[in-house]
């Protein structure tokens, strides 16, 4: 099965293709979703299957055909599947099924049904080649095309202003993220010759410096910290939420906001070569990971807080990478995927429930109206808050537990106080929506009502999966995850160490008085120590928002630590600062451009065709009368000189033949005289 | 006994005599005429040669001539014919119609 992993990407092809050509006049309104739907739910079936051969020790590396040859560099179109890819694929086509079901019931009166799903099989197309491509070029290709799409989704509703400038937000933002991936890409090219991955980390080893591959690596994380929304290019994300709600849960939580991920996953032996640029990823994803953390405490909108949670948690899985734990990263992808989407997914129900309301200060007491979703969010949030035994506990312990074990306490201490955080606006937002007194707008609060079994189905199994898929990861540190994935990334693993884990591997190896027990005793403790930094967060909204102790009433605070709450709600002011430094002046650069196009530029050509036009008006001047002038002067010569001539023709024969024999007698003469 | 250059002489004479009615006068008819009569003209001359040279070349021209000269007796009187019933006249003086 897994020689015909071409059918994966090629199925949404195939069902984007119909329904973008056919959809709109053709279609039946109910056509478009059957086929976008059993087309990517045939793919995941098909990566189901070589999930389990790629497990039993299958692998694939093959190139269809030379898609770009210049010179000496070739580049083939060709896919590889290793266990990464094989994980990534179940996440893309698993949730992708999902939401293209949800989306069944989301979008049901929505008059761009088959244009959504168009886009949807589009991205998922696009996301495919991108973790499948066995080369840089066809990774940046899906690169690219998860942006278009994203683009494409964010102002799916472009007849909202607010969504279309979202959607340019995103898509100017990874413009600049993509000038440095592409940068980076030159950079491999020139080094190597060839972006095949497995060509390049073959010769990387031996044939790059600490230099250029520090290069390469920070170049290319430019373009992840944009599709990744890390700091300092983030603020699009937030803003992406424009968009309808499966997408943000698609795109935006479970698969395109991963591909930085997974790139550096991917290139983990160049990144295993720059300890620097590994250094400032694990600081930049931490500190990622608290400051979308802080913001989302104070946000109102329950798509934001989501959103937040998001750039937040795709900051652990950097923090993870950086540290050198690749498996925990791409672990906590892999587990974010599931408990993000149900999320989101949980709030369109909400959303869907109360008729389009998104901001939770109007929410409240929900619980007993949509009581299937409330469970699923219910699950999903203590997953992502990183509760026992929810899948979010275990991915991100471990990625706690590298920076701890690798002595990075500064990071550990970052990465615990966004776990609290996280824990506690995630609680927020469930006790402030779901519990207490309505707070419903009273049209609006007579026909909410739980969502069709289309979109209940897909919540349901999320939330399953939510809760289940930690199990993958037990026991900690060796579990089935860790094997699957250490035969990618192998001795990269947890190469970046610090001097004090040796130290609390001996502290742990006299503490058990087992010298082998490589601090297992200290991963439970730290575990137990993150459980209860999560459960005090909770317990902190709980008391906040549930019991509202007099003592933690929320507008006191507020009104008290005013500008820490009013910093927080207006996000640092970070979107302030970037209209500050760059959009204003490049707006402002653009109309003095503008002006200077319309004075000098416009200027010089109107001046020009001024000129042109006076030399035409003494062309013209010319042409009248001098060249007509001789023309008609001609003429009239002639007509004067034939009014005399025409005088002898008389149409008198005998004069004719008097000049004939005239003429005779003349030649004669000169015949006979000369 | 009359020699050569008395056939060519009178030749000529009636040729001049012809060539001068064809100019001056004004009747058609008589132009007509005096066409025939340089016509004749010629054919004396021809004659003539060929008796001196000795050859029957130049009677057989004049036959074809004369011939030719019956032919266009016959087109020409009948144009004179049409052109009086379009005119009532044969003054050439008159039908001048081709000029500008």
């Amino acid at each position: 099965m897994i020689n015909y992993a071409w059918l994966i990407p090629l199925l949404p092809t195939i069902a984007a293709l119909i329904n973008g050509l056919f959809g709109r006049k053709y279609m039946r309104r109910h056509y478009s979703d059957y086929i976008a739907t059993g087309a990517v739910m045939t793919s995941f079936l098909i990566s189901l299957i070589i999930f389990f051969e790629v497990v039993s020790g299958s692998k694939l590396n093959v190139n269809y055909w030379d898609w770009i040859v210049s010179g000496d560099l070739h580049i083939s179109f060709g896919f590889l599947i290793d266990p990464l890819t094989a994980i990534m694929l179940l996440v893309v086509t698993g949730i992708s099924s999902l939401v293209h079901l949800y989306s069944i019931g989301y979008m049901h009166d929505d008059d761009g049904y088959y244009r959504f799903f168009t886009y949807l099989s589009m991205f998922t197309v696009s996301m495919l080649i991108l973790i499948m491509g066995n080369n840089y070029l066809l990774m940046f290709f899906g690169w690219e095309g998860v942006g278009l799409c994203s683009y494409l989704l964010i102002g799916f509703w472009f007849e909202k202003k607010s969504a279309g400038d979202a959607a340019k937000k995103a898509f100017v933002t990874n413009r600049v993220g993509d000038l440095g991936f592409v940068l980076g890409l030159f950079l491999l090219v020139s080094q190597f010759g060839t972006l095949d991955y497995e060509q390049v980390f073959q010769l990387a080893p031996t044939h790059l410096t600490t230099g250029v591959a520090t290069a390469i690596t920070l170049l290319l994380f430019v373009g992840a910290t944009a599709k990744s929304a890390q700091i300092p290019l983030y603020t699009w994300l937030p803003d992406a939420m424009e968009g309808p709600t499966p997408v943000s849960a698609l795109i935006h939580a479970a698969t395109m906001v991963t591909a930085g991920v997974y790139m550096v996953a991917r290139s983990h032996v160049i990144y295993s070569m720059a300890p620097a640029t590994m250094e400032l990823i694990a600081v930049v994803g931490a500190i990622t990971a608290l400051f979308a953390a802080t913001i989302a405490i104070a946000q109102n909108d329950i798509k934001r807080i989501v959103a937040y949670s998001t750039v937040s948690q795709l900051g652990y899985m950097f923090m993870g990478l950086g540290l050198g734990a690749y498996t925990a990263g791409v672990y906590h992808l892999f587990t974010h995927a599931f408990f993000k989407a149900c999320l989101f997914l949980g709030c369109g129900s909400v959303i869907h429930a109360l008729s389009g309301e998104q901001d939770i200060r109007r929410m409240g007491g929900l619980f007993p109206h949509i009581k299937l979703t409330a469970i699923t969010f219910l699950i999903a949030a203590l997953a992502n808050a990183g509760i026992f035994p929810f899948a979010g506990f275990f991915s991100k312990d471990e990625i706690l537990w590298a920076a701890f074990s690798g002595g990075h306490y500064v990071i550990w201490g970052i990465g615990a106080a966004a776990a609290f955080c996280s824990a506690f606006y995630m609680f927020r937002l469930y006790f402030v929506t779901f519990t207490g007194e309505s707070r419903v707008d009273h049209h609006v609060a007579h026909h909410i009502h739980e969502s069709p079994s289309v979109m209940t189905g897909p919540l349901v199994l999320l939330a399953f999966l939510a809760a289940t898929v930690g199990a993958l990861a037990l026991p900690p540190g060796n579990g089935f995850i860790h094997h699957f994935l250490g035969n990618v990334f192998g001795a990269h693993e947890h190469d970046v160490k610090g001097i004090a884990a040796e130290f609390f591997h001996k502290f742990a190896a006299l503490a058990t008085g087992e010298p082998t027990a490589h601090g297992h005793l200290l991963e439970y403790f730290m575990m137990l120590v993150s459980l209860g930094i999560a459960l005090s967060g909770i317990g902190l909204a709980y008391l906040m928002y549930y019991k509202k102790i007099e003592a933690l009433n929320p507008e006191t605070l507020s009104e008290r630590f005013r500008l820490v709450h009013q910093t927080l709600l207006n996000k640092y002011w970070v979107d302030e600062l970037y209209d500050f430094l760059f959009v204003n002046p490049t707006k402002k650069a653009g109309i003095e451009l503008w002006e200077f196009d319309g004075k000098v530029v416009d200027g010089a050509v109107n001046g020009t065709s001024w000129i042109v036009l006076i030399k035409a008006e003494i062309t013209d001047f010319l042409d009248k009368y001098v060249v007509d002038g001789t023309v008609n002067g001609l003429a009239l010569f002639v007509d004067i000189k034939s009014r005399v001539l025409r005088r002898m023709q008389t149409g008198d024969a005998q004069n004719y033949a008097l000049v004939m024999l005239l003429g005779v007698v003349f030649i004669m003469g000169v015949y006979y005289f000369y | 006994m009359a020699t050569q250059e008395h056939y060519l002489v009178l030749s000529a004479i009636l040729f001049a005599i012809g060539a001068i009615g064809v100019l001056v006068r004004r009747n058609a008819i008589v132009i007509f005429m005096c066409i025939e009569l340089m016509l004749n003209a010629v054919n004396i001359s021809l004659v003539a040669f060929s008796k001196q040279m000795d050859s029957m070349d130049g009677q057989v021209f004049v036959f074809f001539i004369m011939t030719v000269a019956a032919a266009e007796a016959a087109i020409g009187l009948a144009i004179m014919v049409s052109l009086f019933r379009n005119k009532e006249t044969l003054n050439v003086d008159e039908i001048n119609l081709m000029k500008w």
